[in-house]
């Protein structure tokens, strides 16, 4: 008995170190290390200096911050409320429509998903570039003038943000409303609850968990977003992490980039962390 | 009853916002004209122009040596944790668990400084080796969840079966198990083998000289290149892209037969 036990606990080890040991090589040590430069000071030659300090975490009140970080809540906020607004309305769709439209329909969803994320950015780039269509468009309707520029702002960064993000608010929200009992909306039609009403206090809530999870993977890849507004940001859009690329590269402050890291990771587990312990509550109680 | 027809608008609106850039962007990888504002008639310049470019095919090299060495070693990582996750309900299954779980919601650039650093704290020459230990990193992650879900959905009566007809463990793995899980595993292992191709931002961080891969390659090139060269490369991209989406649709439904 005993040594039917050992043998498999001895299994369990063989089947879990090699992901075990590489991931705590490779990501637990890494992450930890970054937490803890951010208590270092910084030397004039882009390296780390020697003891212990506070102040960069203190620096982090520095003027320059409180703009860049209350930009990336904002942005990530609304680019997760406009994918919730258009998202559920597809997942609705693609969740009632017939088996053969719903493939088709999936497959349209899934392939963005796939598709390289900075040809996607790219080509959103030309399409607003002053020569670009969108732009054109805009004139001839009288809606721009020549001088208006579509680019380099925070408008562009949101709306290419709710582009390449909104198949991963879709995705869940489809699979939520697959599993919703649609005659629950029937019901509560015939009981005279308005369409709005039936939606809003039937469907909703059915879908919760889908919803949770649409917010979760449109809202923290949002606030650590890099590449967007590197891209089609000017200066005045620029987000946390371009800041923390800013001073790992160009001004060769790691201690500093490090703590800003470290701040936006935990700004990032912030909501999963409520989510999971709501969900603990609920399941205890 | 009358539904509705906000939905189908939405959803009709949304697909042509997903498509319009792209199609926009493929039809001008055919334009002869430089600039995207002007139609100068159809041309395969861009093209042409595309296959003489010797940095864009060094970079795709060594896209493709990190992918398939990611996508092997992913590969076993991952259907490895994913067996030690089923199997086992224990304490270290948990840890196990969330490790596995945290790099899929730690943002890109963490993961992209924290491994430049560590790199650098170690020494390690930063190059292709950095970017595959980079990429293995968040590949096996996925690859473990893609093949755990498979596993939940396995019929352990099979495994019974072939154990009562006589076969060791041994056997049961190799010629029953893993062969039924196949496609599980190739999900994985294809989901592993895009996502580095495509990955920037980490790669980003923990690159070194000489070692450009073809996302860093078309970030110079937005940067300072000429759009049609980056019009005619995404459009190939979007090709193969469309193979291994088809492909993977294939795999998964082959499940349900």
């Amino acid at each position: 008995m005993v040594r039917r036990i050992a043998q498999k606990l001895k299994v369990e080890w063989l089947l879990t170190m090699p992901s075990l040991v590489w991931l705590t090589l490779l990501f637990v040590i890494p992450t930890t290390l970054v937490f803890a430069i951010a208590f270092k000071p910084a030397d004039p030659w882009g390296g780390i200096g020697a003891g212990w300090t506070l102040d960069t975490i203190r620096s982090l009140g520095n003027p320059n911050y409180p703009a860049i970080i209350w930009r990336t809540l904002w942005i990530s906020f609304v680019t997760t409320a406009c994918c919730l607004v258009l998202a559920i309305p597809c997942g609705y769709y693609i969740a009632r429509a017939q088996q053969r439209w719903r493939r088709l329909l999936l497959l349209l969803t899934v392939i963005p998903f796939w598709t390289s994320f900075l040809i996607r950015i790219f080509a959103w780039k030309v399409l607003l570039h002053p020569d670009g269509h969108v732009k054109r468009g805009l004139v001839a309707l009288g809606l721009a003038d020549e001088s208006t520029m579509l680019l380099y702002r925070s408008e562009a960064v949101l709306l290419v943000m709710v582009y390449t993000l909104l198949p991963f608010a879709i995705l869940p929200i489809y699979a939520a409303a697959e599993k919703f009992d649609f005659k629950l909306l029937e019901a509560a039609r015939d009981l005279g609850a308005t369409p709005w009403r039936a939606f809003r206090q039937i469907f909703l809530p059915g879908i919760r968990r889908g919803l949770l999870t649409a917010v979760l993977m449109v809202l923290i890849p949002s606030l650590g977003m890099y590449i967007i507004p590197d891209i089609v940001g000017g200066p005045r859009s620029e987000m946390i992490a371009n800041k923390i690329a800013q001073r790992t590269f160009v001004d060769r402050n790691v201690p500093h980039a490090s703590a800003l890291s470290a701040a936006l990771t935990l700004a990032v587990m912030a909501p999963m962390l409520v989510v999971l312990l709501g969900r603990r509550k609920r399941e205890v109680s | 009853m009358k539904r509705s027809r906000i939905p189908v608008l939405t959803t009709w609106a949304v697909l042509i916002f997903f498509y319009l850039p792209i199609f926009v962007l493929i039809i001008h990888s055919f334009n002869a004209s430089r600039f995207s504002g002007a139609w100068e008639g159809f041309s395969l310049r861009w093209y042409i122009r595309l296959f003489s470019e010797r940095d864009i095919w060094l970079a795709l090299k060594n896209t493709l040596i990190v992918a398939t060495a990611t996508t092997v070693l992913s590969m076993v990582l991952g259907t490895i944790a994913a067996f030690a996750l089923h199997r086992f309900n224990s304490r270290l299954q948990k840890v196990h668990y969330t490790l596995i779980y945290t790099p899929l919601v730690v943002p890109d650039i963490l993961m992209g400084i924290s491994l430049l650093l560590f790199f650098v704290a170690i020494g390690l020459q930063l190059g292709l080796l950095t970017i595959f230990l980079a990429h293995t990193s968040f590949c096996v992650s996925y690859v473990a969840l893609v093949v755990l879900a498979r596993l939940q959905d396995f019929d352990f009566a099979i495994i019974e079966a072939a154990q009562d007809l006589g076969a060791n463990w041994w056997t049961t793995t190799w010629r029953v198990l893993l062969p039924l899980l196949a496609p599980g595993i190739a999900a994985g292992g294809l989901l592993a083998f895009t996502l580095s191709i495509d990955d920037f931002v980490i790669t980003f961080f923990v690159t070194g000289p000489g070692a450009t891969t073809l996302p860093i390659q078309i970030y110079s090139m937005i940067k300072h290149g000429a759009p049609p060269l980056i019009n005619a490369l995404s459009t190939l991209l979007l090709i193969v892209t469309f193979v291994i989406v088809w492909t993977i649709q294939h795999l998964t439904q082959e499940e349900h037969v």
